[in-house]
């Protein structure tokens, strides 16, 4: 019927045609430009702007610092070899650079205690910050801060091990009693702590720390971005615990503790942090005879862990009333009491909503250690403010010593916040 | 070190602050060091170098001092105080002797029970103008605008000068000299007030500094000298008179050059009895013979000290103008030693 073969047909396509290029508009990095940057008339414009400002910022900044001068003396000379050329003096840095890391008065022949002291300080935070890590590693987390101040601050090894004993022992015996009284357990672990303490500083024989193994280096004596460093982490460490504390302290039923509380974050929230370092370093002076006053170190480490306690506690505040009334009630009709309940349902989950409340408390405080430069501490920016700036060699420099300071705390911060950003995707079981 | 952390903070509440208050010479003596304040850094005046040593002006003063009572200049625990906790540090006896440019004042002397105990540096209030303005003296400064540190007496005396010369200016606060020194090459301000040491420091590290000039109007009296706590006459007369050493030195040709070879003895009574070879005057200080032979052999007599940390061939570049000896026209003149 039909003489339509397929034998018939002049040409049948028997293979598909090979699919055509996209229109060079639609592909690769123009088509990336055309959908970013280039989508409508504003954006455009926008795009343009931009690019006019970066290139205006790169053009100013890069000539000065890749004419960079590394290897002078003094600034008058770094001026000679640059002869009126656009270029920094980054000299100052590799001059100076040890006592803008360590202060100018830290040996220079102990600088690996400190170093070393931070090394120790990534292993004794690791199963902290990165609980699928071994628990049992908490336990040289323990230990840590006692080897931290015996390196840093030398002396003889006994001091730092008769505080440790001191904590073993008051942990001793709040495990003892805890089962009968917290009372009695907690008065009783402070009563054994303190007398620990007092029979080992009398075991101490004077003079121990002359002729130690590590050479005693006074608080006055510490400096640069590690004494930055040290209170930041020796102050968000005391803070959370504190923190914590205060915060349920502020919700409990007990008008008291309810009430101390309740003045303290009040108060503290109420005061500059300046003034409190001026009160540590300042009025302390007075009140103490001058021969046995409490260490520099230690009342500045008192006042900022006080304020960032304060601020942690109403962040964490947060937290505790963000949860629903019926985990409260939940918990409780499982027939937990109190601490098993803050510990095993409440906690957890209030904390978890609290990370970037107090990561960025956590960050505030490590850049607020600045601070200590008015009570005459000399901290990174004490450091470039009073000593460098006011040799004669580097008076004048500012841009490198300030963008160096600003880029050491950039990279601290940065990391912080990256952890925490990780530890809210890690924590994350509401499956959004 | 026995007092730690921990443990000092227990031992602190323990211990009265009753306990009689021995003099500082003898404080100092069995502590083996004297607590010196000083800045925390003003180019020649006080800094840490390189190596992590004191320098300057000021740090001459307390090294002489630790010279004359230890025998030693360089048994000093140097503090460092701002300009807001220098006399707390002094009052509360964390420091037993503040040198750090502080200005004489009545109120300071009376009001806060401190004693001046003499006169290191005559410094007063100048101004520095770019030379291409043209202004050849501060009257002509009407409606300049005029950078200045807040908080400080420059401030007020500013105000004072233009009242009184019947001219108009525009203050431009600024916080700290660092800041000013920027504000003031950015051209945000006409002019820079401050200490005339601090606008020739300040000047000493510009890229051209003989683009800018300094007036010769000085508007304000500001002597800076040494301090220690009310009371302590004992101290204070050590403090003044190792000061008036290092003065009276210059004045009688002895340096740390030829120091040695007049201790030994020479025709001038007055050197004699300075040095020690002759009269009880360190006696009378309760100090050793050769005290001021040591304090003037710690860093030179006081020109020496002055051209060696701001003098005309340092940075800073100071004349000595005012702090010349009394007998070149300056105003140096140390009481006779006798």
């Amino acid at each position: 019927m039909s003489d339509t073969h397929a034998q018939t047909v002049a040409f049948v396509r028997e293979t598909q045609i090979p699919p055509a290029p996209p229109p060079a508009s639609e592909t690769g990095v123009v088509k990336w430009l055309r959908e970013n940057l280039f989508s409508n008339a504003a954006n455009s414009a926008l795009t343009i702007a931009a690019l006019a400002v970066i290139y205006m910022v790169l053009q100013n900044t890069l000539p000065w610092i890749l004419n960079g001068v590394w290897t002078t003396s003094s600034l008058a000379e770094c001026r000679e070899i640059l002869q009126g050329k656009t270029g920094a003096c980054f000299s100052v840095l590799t001059e100076r650079w040890n006592q803008l890391l360590y202060g100018f008065k830290y040996p220079s022949d102990a600088y690996w205690r400190p170093n070393l002291a931070l090394v120790l300080l990534l292993f004794a935070a690791a199963p902290v910050l990165f609980f699928d890590l071994p628990r049992k590693l908490l336990i040289f987390t323990a230990i840590y801060p006692f080897l931290a101040f015996w390196l840093i601050w030398g002396g003889t090894l006994m001091v730092p091990v008769v505080a440790l004993l001191g904590f073993a022992a008051a942990a001793a015996v709040f495990q003892t009693f805890s089962k009968s009284s917290f009372a009695i357990a907690f008065f009783g672990a402070i009563a054994a702590a303190f007398a620990v303490w007092i029979l080992g500083g009398l075991l101490i024989p004077e003079g121990a720390s002359e002729n130690a193994w590590l050479a005693p280096v006074p608080s006055r004596d510490l400096g640069g971005f590690m004494l930055n460093l040290m209170l930041g982490v020796t102050c968000v460490s005391l803070s959370l615990p504190l923190g914590i504390a205060l915060a349920l302290g502020r919700q409990s039923d007990m008008p008291l503790i309810k009430w101390m509380c309740v003045i303290f974050i009040e108060f503290v929230r109420g005061v500059p942090l300046i003034t409190l370092l001026f009160v540590a370093s300042v009025m302390l002076a007075y009140f103490f005879p001058p021969e046995s006053t409490v260490d520099l170190f230690l009342r500045v480490v008192i006042m900022i862990t006080m304020f960032s306690a304060a601020y942690i506690a109403e962040v964490i505040r947060g937290g505790l009333a963000a949860l629903p009334k019926g985990q409260y009630e939940a918990a409780d009709s499982l027939g937990l009491d109190y601490a098993q309940a803050m510990r095993l349902i409440i906690l957890p989950q209030a904390l978890k909503i609290s990370i970037p409340g107090i990561v960025n408390v956590a960050v505030g405080l490590f850049k607020d250690t600045t601070l200590v430069s008015v009570i005459s501490m000399f901290d990174l920016v004490g450091m470039i403010r009073g000593p460098i700036l006011a040799s004669t060699e580097w008076n004048g420099v500012y841009w490198e010593l300030l963008g160096f300071a600003a880029l050491l705390f950039f990279v601290v911060c940065y990391g912080i916040s990256q952890y925490s950003q990780w530890l809210e995707r890690r924590l994350a079981t509401d499956h959004r | 070190m026995k007092k730690t952390v921990f443990l000092g903070a227990l031992t602190v509440a323990g211990l009265a602050a009753g306990a009689a208050a021995a003099g500082t010479l003898d404080d100092v003596k069995a502590r083996g060091k004297l607590n010196c304040g000083v800045t925390t850094g003003l180019v020649g005046f006080a800094a840490p170098n390189a190596n992590g040593e004191w320098e300057g002006f000021d740090v001459a003063v307390c090294r002489a001092v630790a010279a004359a009572v230890l025998g030693d200049s360089t048994a000093v625990e140097f503090v460092p105080t701002t300009g807001k906790t220098r006399f707390t540090a002094l009052a509360s006896g964390e420091i037993d002797l503040l040198a750090r440019n502080t200005t004489w004042t009545f109120s300071r002397d009376v009001d806060l029970k401190f004693e001046f105990v003499g006169v290191n540096y005559y410094d007063g209030q100048g101004f520095m103008v770019p030379k291409e303005l043209g202004v050849s003296s501060a009257k002509e400064l009407d409606g300049a605008t005029v950078c200045i540190q807040t908080g400080t007496t420059t401030e007020l005396n500013l105000a004072d000068f233009f009242r009184s010369n019947n001219i108009s200016y525009e203050p431009v606060p600024i916080e700290t000299n660092a800041e000013a020194q920027q504000q003031y090459l950015a051209g945000s301000c006409d002019v820079y007030t401050t200490d005339a040491s601090g606008l020739a420091a300040t000047r000493a590290t510009f890229d051209d500094p003989s683009g800018h000039v300094i007036l010769p109007e000085i508007i304000s009296k500001e002597p800076l000298g040494p301090l220690v706590r009310h009371g302590d006459h004992e101290w204070g007369d050590v403090v003044r008179w190792s000061l008036m050493a290092l003065i009276a030195a210059e004045e009688l040709g002895i340096t740390s050059a030829n120091i040695s070879e007049m201790a030994a003895g020479t025709d001038n009574p007055e050197i004699n009895r300075l040095l020690g070879s002759e009269g009880t005057l360190g006696e009378m200080l309760g100090l050793e013979a050769d005290w001021a032979q040591k304090a003037v052999a710690a860093g030179g007599n006081y020109g020496e000290i002055f051209a060696k940390n701001i003098g005309e061939d340092t940075p800073v570049g100071l004349a000595r103008g005012l702090n010349a000896q009394w007998t070149e026209g300056g105003l140096l003149y140390a009481p006779p030693f006798r």
